[in-house]
């Protein structure tokens, strides 16, 4: 077993993990934050989507014991229970950027990473190169480039 | 995934000593490939010697006239790096077309050389930039380094610190990508460097990377698209499987030869 103390969603947490616990499964499993899916679980679909130190990492390809002393942020984080959805959550609501939701919390962090590393003014076209590796099979993408495009200019009113 | 015990040494002596001391253990460092094959278990290593908290072992700088960068640099800081927009665009370019923004965010220049992947990208750069291949034990010029699908010269010890890039006057990367999995069914990386020119491919040999020389003697002669004309590469040794058979892949090299020397002469 190993020790590790790393921040989620602000908070800090201390466990004993076996190496071999994926980041997903100790999110999941362990702290019970569900809202980070586990779809192809081969760093391809792009449900397992959260923010490590920041950046949009696949958690089902990434050791917990890799994020030990780092600082994970998983859709639950986006916004407090309660609290008004984040920008990006509301315009996937607003534009029904979604069918049966599965992909959704994934598409929300890359949407989010990708706003942060190029800005509010997003093209469709940069969209969608930015989403080769999130995975939606009911939508079609059209809603969720929409959503996104969107969610970036709103994030832009409320920073 | 089987049981391992995992090590996250500060220094690359103290990973050398953890490889030294523990049989068959592996490096890790993005784990982007790593963790996938011990997923599958077809990888099963008892120890991992984690080298992604090594301080400077991602540095990216120029030394003299060469491009400098650090083994664990993800491929997100190699595509956005200014120093290598100016040094060598092709580089940046190609490091920011590997997998999706999420994987470049983990995935390292070090584990994919290390690896040696048939269709990977990074080796095509580096064996047609001529670059060296810097360890902790020795200096190792491209071409002695990768060895075959999936083989280096790396030994069991052995841990990449960093790859060294000389400047080339012109360059570019063209990949055509497999339609399912994204990766290159065939890539070419083209460099001009200033004395000879350079094609190396990578997605469509059966032992991995090489350099397409008939082309590159060509193209030292006159650096155009236009004296590819009527030369060909064989099929012969290329791979061919239900995405593409040799022959195709032989004439998506020849292709892609021509758009690359194009882009570089545009650029």
């Amino acid at each position: 077993m190993a020790k590790i103390s790393l921040i989620v969603n602000g908070n800090p947490v201390n466990a004993n993990v076996d190496p071999r616990t994926l980041l997903v499964q100790f999110l999941r499993e362990n702290l019970r934050l569900t809202g980070t899916h586990v779809g192809c679980d081969t760093s391809q679909c792009g449900a397992c989507v959260v923010h490590l130190d920041g950046k949009a990492v696949k958690s089902c390809t990434t050791l917990a014991v890799m994020a030990d002393g780092h600082e994970v942020k998983t859709i639950e984080g986006l916004a407090p229970d309660g609290a008004p959805l984040h920008p990006m959550q509301e315009a996937f609501r607003e534009h029904h950027g979604l069918q049966c939701g599965f992909c959704t919390p994934g598409m929300i962090m890359t949407a989010v990473d990708l706003v942060n590393r190029k800005g509010h003014d997003l093209a469709d076209h940069v969209i969608r190169e930015e989403l080769e590796g999130n995975l939606c099979r009911c939508t079609g993408y059209q809603n969720i480039v929409t959503s996104i495009a969107a969610g970036a200019k709103a994030m832009a009113k409320s920073a | 995934m089987y049981e391992f015990k995992y090590h996250r040494p500060a220094t690359v002596r103290q990973a050398a000593n953890l490889l030294v001391k523990n049989e068959d253990a592996k490096v890790i460092a993005g784990g982007h490939t790593l963790v996938p094959v011990m997923k599958q278990r077809l990888a099963s290593p008892p120890h991992l010697v984690d080298l992604s908290h090594i301080e400077g072992l991602d540095a990216i700088e120029m030394k003299g006239r060469s491009l400098v960068i650090g083994a664990t640099a993800k491929h997100a800081d190699v595509a956005t790096s200014p120093i290598v927009g100016e040094a060598i665009p092709a580089l940046a370019e190609l490091a920011g077309g590997i997998g999706d923004p999420a994987v470049r965010h983990k995935g390292t220049l070090g584990g994919s050389l290390a690896n040696n992947d048939p269709t990977a990208d990074y080796p095509a750069a580096v064996l047609a930039l001529g670059a060296t291949i810097v360890t902790n034990k020795r200096r190792l010029k491209a071409e002695e380094f990768f060895q075959g699908l999936f083989t280096t010269a790396l030994e069991s010890d052995e841990i990449i610190t960093k790859v060294m890039f000389p400047l080339p006057k012109k360059a570019a990367y063209v990949k055509f990508r497999n339609q399912a999995s994204r990766y290159a069914l065939v890539g070419v990386f083209v460099a001009k460097r200033p004395s000879d020119v350079r094609v190396a491919v990578t997605g469509a040999g059966s032992e991995g990377v090489f350099r397409a020389t008939l082309f590159e003697e060509a193209l030292k002669k006159r650096f155009s698209h236009k004296v590819l004309d009527g030369i060909s590469v064989s099929p012969e040794g290329l791979n061919s499987d239900l995405h593409g058979s040799a022959e195709y892949r032989a004439h998506l090299i020849g292709v892609l030869t021509r758009r690359a020397v194009e882009a570089a002469t545009a650029k």
